[in-house]
């Protein structure tokens, strides 16, 4: 067993992504029993369960320190089919991202989807999602890469459009599959194109062949690089391929948009992270005059800036949450944008792994705030919320800790991460970054405090009855809100292990 | 742990108001609100003098450090500790939140739980600003002031509260943010791996900049000290404030309900002072010591707020916004204290913010039992109150006086050791002298006694008049009780200012290269 970095067979390092993929499929077996769904306790239950098993195993091994170096007393990085799939510190640092949001979606879908058809469908569906996302983190190679994004897209296109009746969806529904489809095209081509310079797909081999010279290709392997970029900046939300996030997440179930905002940009960052940091190794690309960091700090900075002004200028709430979810896809882009060679880089991209992971809590408890409005019907603009603290208190402290700590304030554990990331971007040097990302997140404030202000200081229309109170809706919020809470100091648990996983990249 | 057994305090008493039904919210707050008044008062009879908290090589009192993260290189700890500056401070938070929930229980008649939560809140925030001594732990505490006194002002405020709360955030929001961006670029080009305040004090004090700064390359080592310090100084003087950047103060206080009010004058604008003092002053004293132009650009803006916040209350009519702005004025003394870098006059800075945390305190609760029984607050629709209400007239000149620095009052003594400071001065100005702009700013008392004794003369006497259909009662025994408190308060500290000026000068005197 010595020998063995890992004391159980190697393939089981996938539980995580594998547990997903059998709950989804197990759900299917469940519709095809049960085809009426005369229980959708049952579903919600098995969908649960499955999603928490992936989340013990993805802590699991995290504790078990798989993914740290032999040298330091951990298990090592577990290296699958010839190293096309990887599982190390980030990977399961993700899952554990992806598996709570998933779970969070879970429960409060209970009450969403109540009186809905195919809800079987819809979870496994969502499972299927998340089964992506997890693979994405371990993704190393860029055709795998691929395959786990399209595994994600895939069902991500069909639960937007879920309620089928509803114009608003499938039309969200449909925008995001075009732009999804050309999106995928972009990245599959720039695929292609880093092959066609470097013969492989494997990450650490592209980037060998990149070190070993490119000669009058470096042109195309540029051309590659940015439309691989293009590729992730859509599965991000960034601009400028954002232009479906607004209309999807409207659009979508509220449940979902939470989903795809936190958990689904989060695995966009995952693959990201990796890609760029593996295959493009700054040191050797800056030699080939491929300057993706440039590329990055100009998405970064347009990113953030386009996704704050323009959720200052809506009306509806989700529409507005859409924009700032927009906006903070360009903070976490500052990974990207503030790396520079023998720099401090474990710090940032440990700093926007960290907002990654609170922003899962912070956005989905915004959304899910958002699905139990909708659950209540009482409408969707910022004035429907006036005075909702007089008769809904509790779902609205949980929504007013989301709002200032996605605004930054130190409420929740958002502050903590845009410290970090601040920190991170002026500790390599990249100051106006961290100015960017300051004068943004003040500007922020100004939106977030119209749905604080809307719920506590409006008087509510008197008419104003909130119908039933949704266990699951509520049991979510409130869940999403305390973690977001406690990670304001709590995320000292994690600072130290996210730069250590993101410094093994390097 | 007292500093985090008090911030834990202030949190469960917030957790009990937020729980208890809205007719006992404001007697449990107010019983919850006791034991850091306790508290205080307990751990400043045991205080013992060390010098200054960022300079002294020496164990704080109450000191406390523990690891709380760590990203990358750097560390981020929990260190709290208290000196001769923040412990008076932390009195005065104490003291006037605990009178403040007592000032609450006529005016506030809705939502109650609701507030007496979001003032104990504000208290736990506010302790732990003048008691933080990592800038991290700091800054958290410095911004979670904001989220009450945001919903304080805007849920319970007069009729334009929507508008002087989100003013009121947006403003000092922005300012908390130049001042983070300076400060922190000045704190990553120094040889430095935490951001503790004393070791980066000690750090600056040594000149320990690291030689590939990034930002070193574009300016010089003097040129990033002063825009430092200027990001910090308008991120503070927005607190503070001090004119121009003042304009959100009198919406603020106006629409602020008067418990808010007294917290707002009495505490929140001693943030920007005590951090001016802590950061500016404490850790760049050479950007001013040694720079006629900043100094003199410091002076100015001083004695511009004594003598324009001193006429701008002049032109007032709502007895509210008189006292607002001559906040504005009193708050340039301190400034002005600040400046002049000597013992008494630093000393007589924070000396100045504790009196004037007391008075206006005072104040703002007397014109707010004014304004309860009478519901106005203009002086042309009221006069001759004083044969209705004895006692509260009685407080308010008493309270005017100690305003006006009438001897015996803490006012006065404040505004004498400042003067004394101010005048020994040797800060050299690019214009004048210390003793010159000193000597102006001594005409704003001239003009605080005009307003003031014109206010009160239409107002408290003559015949009597009301512009509204109030019938006039006495005030409220627990209203008289609290404004007797802090009057004895005031009165007290004037005639023996070394209650809080010996721990003071202990403090403030290493700064200046003297002993303690």
């Amino acid at each position: 067993m010595v020998e063995s970095v890992f004391q159980y067979p190697e393939w089981a390092a996938l539980a995580p992504a594998g547990a997903l993929a059998i709950t989804a499929l197990v759900l299917f077996l469940i519709d095809m029993i049960d085809p009426d769904e005369s229980n959708p306790g049952r579903l919600v239950g098995t969908a649960l369960v499955g999603t928490l098993v992936s989340l013990g195993y993805a802590a699991w091994f995290f504790a078990e320190g798989v993914g740290v170096p032999e040298s330091e007393g951990g298990r090592g990085v577990v290296e699958l089919f010839a190293n096309q799939l990887v599982v190390d510190r980030m990977s399961l640092f993700f899952a554990l991202i992806f598996t709570s949001v998933t779970a969070l979606v879970i429960v409060a879908s209970y009450d969403y989807l109540k009186s809905h058809e195919d809800q079987a469908e819809f979870y496994s569906l969502v499972l299927l999602a998340a089964t992506g996302m997890t693979l994405m983190a371990s993704a190393n190679s860029l055709s795998v890469a691929f395959i786990s994004l399209e595994l994600l897209s895939l069902p991500s296109y069909v639960l937007v459009a879920y309620l089928k009746t509803n114009r608003g969806s499938v039309e969200a529904g449909l925008k995001y599959l075009l732009i999804g489809a050309l999106s995928s095209g972009i990245l599959v081509y720039g695929i292609s194109l880093v092959y066609a310079v470097t013969g492989s797909l494997q990450l650490a081999a592209v980037a060998e062949a990149l070190a070993a010279g490119t000669g009058d290709q470096s042109g195309i392997a540029g051309l590659g690089v940015l439309m691989i970029l293009g590729g992730f900046a859509f599965k991000t939300a960034s601009v400028p391929f954002h232009f479906w996030a607004p209309e999807a997440y409207e659009g979508a179930p509220a449940p979902i948009s939470g989903f795809l905002s936190s958990a689904s940009k989060a695995a966009g960052f995952a693959l990201a992270f990796r890609v760029f940091t593996t295959a493009f190794p700054l040191s050797e690309v800056a030699a080939m005059g491929i300057d993706w960091v440039l590329a990055a700090q100009i998405l970064a900075v347009a990113t953030m800036t386009l996704g704050n002004f323009a959720a200052a200028t809506q009306e509806n709430v989700k529409r507005m949450l859409a924009y700032s979810s927009v906006g903070h896809a360009g903070y976490a882009l500052i990974g990207l944008a503030a790396l520079s060679a023998g720099g401090q880089n474990g710090l940032v991209i440990g700093a926007s792994m960290l907002h990654l992971l609170v922003y899962g809590f912070m956005n989905t408890g915004a959304f899910l705030f958002v699905a139990l409005i909708e659950h209540w019907d009482v409408g969707r603009t910022f004035e429907d919320y006036n005075g909702l603290a007089t008769r809904a208190p509790v779902a609205c402290v949980a929504m007013t800790v989301f709002m200032f700590s996605l605004a930054g304030l130190p409420i929740g554990g958002g502050f903590t991460t845009k410290y970090l990331l601040i920190v991170g971007a002026l500790s390599n040097g990249f100051w106006w970054l961290g100015a960017v990302l300051a004068v943004n997140s003040a500007l922020s404030l100004y939106y977030y405090s119209r749905v604080v202000k809307a719920m506590w200081i409006e008087d509510p229309a008197d008419d104003l009855e909130l119908p039933g109170q949704p266990t699951g809706l509520y049991a979510a919020v409130v869940v999403a809100a305390v973690i977001t809470v406690v990670m304001l100091p709590g995320v000292a648990l994690f600072s130290e292990t996210a730069t250590e996983a993101a410094a093994l990249l390097f | 742990m007292m500093i985090e057994l008090l911030i834990a305090v202030c949190l469960l008493g917030s957790l009990t108001a937020a729980l208890a039904p809205n007719e006992w919210a404001g007697k449990a707050a107010f019983l919850a609100s006791l034991l850091p008044v306790a508290g205080s008062v307990w751990m400043y009879s045991t205080f013992e003098p060390v010098g200054n908290a960022l300079t002294t090589d020496g164990d704080l009192a109450f000191e406390t450090t523990a690891k709380w993260l760590t990203a990358g290189p750097y560390a981020i700890n929990w260190h709290v500790g208290l000196d001769g500056i923040s412990l008076p401070l932390i009195v005065l938070t104490t003291l006037l939140t605990a009178l403040a929930i007592v000032s609450a229980w006529t005016p506030i008649d809705e939502r109650q739980s609701q507030f007496y939560a979001l003032v104990l809140f504000l208290e736990a925030g506010l302790i732990g600003v003048f008691s933080a001594l990592d800038f991290f732990v700091w800054f958290v505490f410095w911004e979670a002031v904001l989220i009450p006194m945001y919903l304080l002002i805007g849920v319970w405020g007069g009729p334009r509260r929507k508008y002087a709360a989100i003013k009121m955030f947006v403003y000092t929001n922005v300012a908390s943010l130049v001042m983070f961006i300076g400060f922190v670029a000045l704190v990553f080009g120094l040889d430095v791996s935490t951001f503790d305040l004393q070791t980066i004090t000690t750090a600056l004090s040594n000149d320990a900049f690291v030689n590939d700064y990034l930002l070193l390359e574009v300016v010089s080592v003097d040129t990033l000290k002063l825009a430092a310090f200027a990001a910090m100084f308008f991120g503070f003087a927005v607190k503070v404030p001090v004119v121009p950047l003042h304009t959100w103060l009198p919406d603020a206080h106006v629409e602020a309900p008067t418990p808010v009010s007294v917290l707002l004058a009495g505490v929140l604008l001693k943030m920007g002072t005590y951090a001016l003092l802590r950061f500016n002053f404490t850790m760049l004293p050479e950007v001013v010591t040694g720079n006629a132009t900043v100094a003199f650009v410091i002076v100015l803006i001083a004695v511009v707020s004594v003598i324009y916040g001193a006429m701008l209350a002049l032109a007032q009519s709502d007895l509210k916004r008189i006292v607002a702005y001559s906040s504005v004025s009193s708050m340039g003394y301190v400034i002005l204290g600040l400046v002049a870098f000597t013992t008494f006059g630093i000393g007589g800075a924070t000396f100045q913010m504790v009196s004037h945390g007391l008075i206006s305190g005072l104040m703002f609760m007397t014109v707010g039992v004014i304004y309860n029984e009478t519901h106005t607050r203009m002086v042309g629709d009221i006069s001759g109150i004083v044969d209705k209400m004895p006692i509260t007239v009685g407080v308010f000149v008493a309270g005017a006086f100690g305003y006006m620095g009438l001897p015996l009052m803490s006012g006065f003594a404040a505004e004498f050791i400042v003067f004394q400071g101010s005048f020994a001065s040797d800060v050299s100005l690019l214009v004048g002298s210390m003793q010159l702009f000193t000597a102006l700013a001594m005409f704003g008392i001239v003009i605080v006694a005009g307003y003031l004794l014109w206010a009160m003369q239409r107002t408290l006497f003559g015949e009597y008049e009301l512009a509204t259909d109030y019938e006039v009662g006495r005030a409220p025994i627990q209203d008289v009780l609290s404004i007797g408190t802090l009057l004895l308060l005031v009165i007290a500290l004037g005639v023996a200012p070394d209650v809080f000026f010996e721990m003071i000068r202990d403090a403030t005197a290493p700064l200046v290269g003297g002993g303690a």
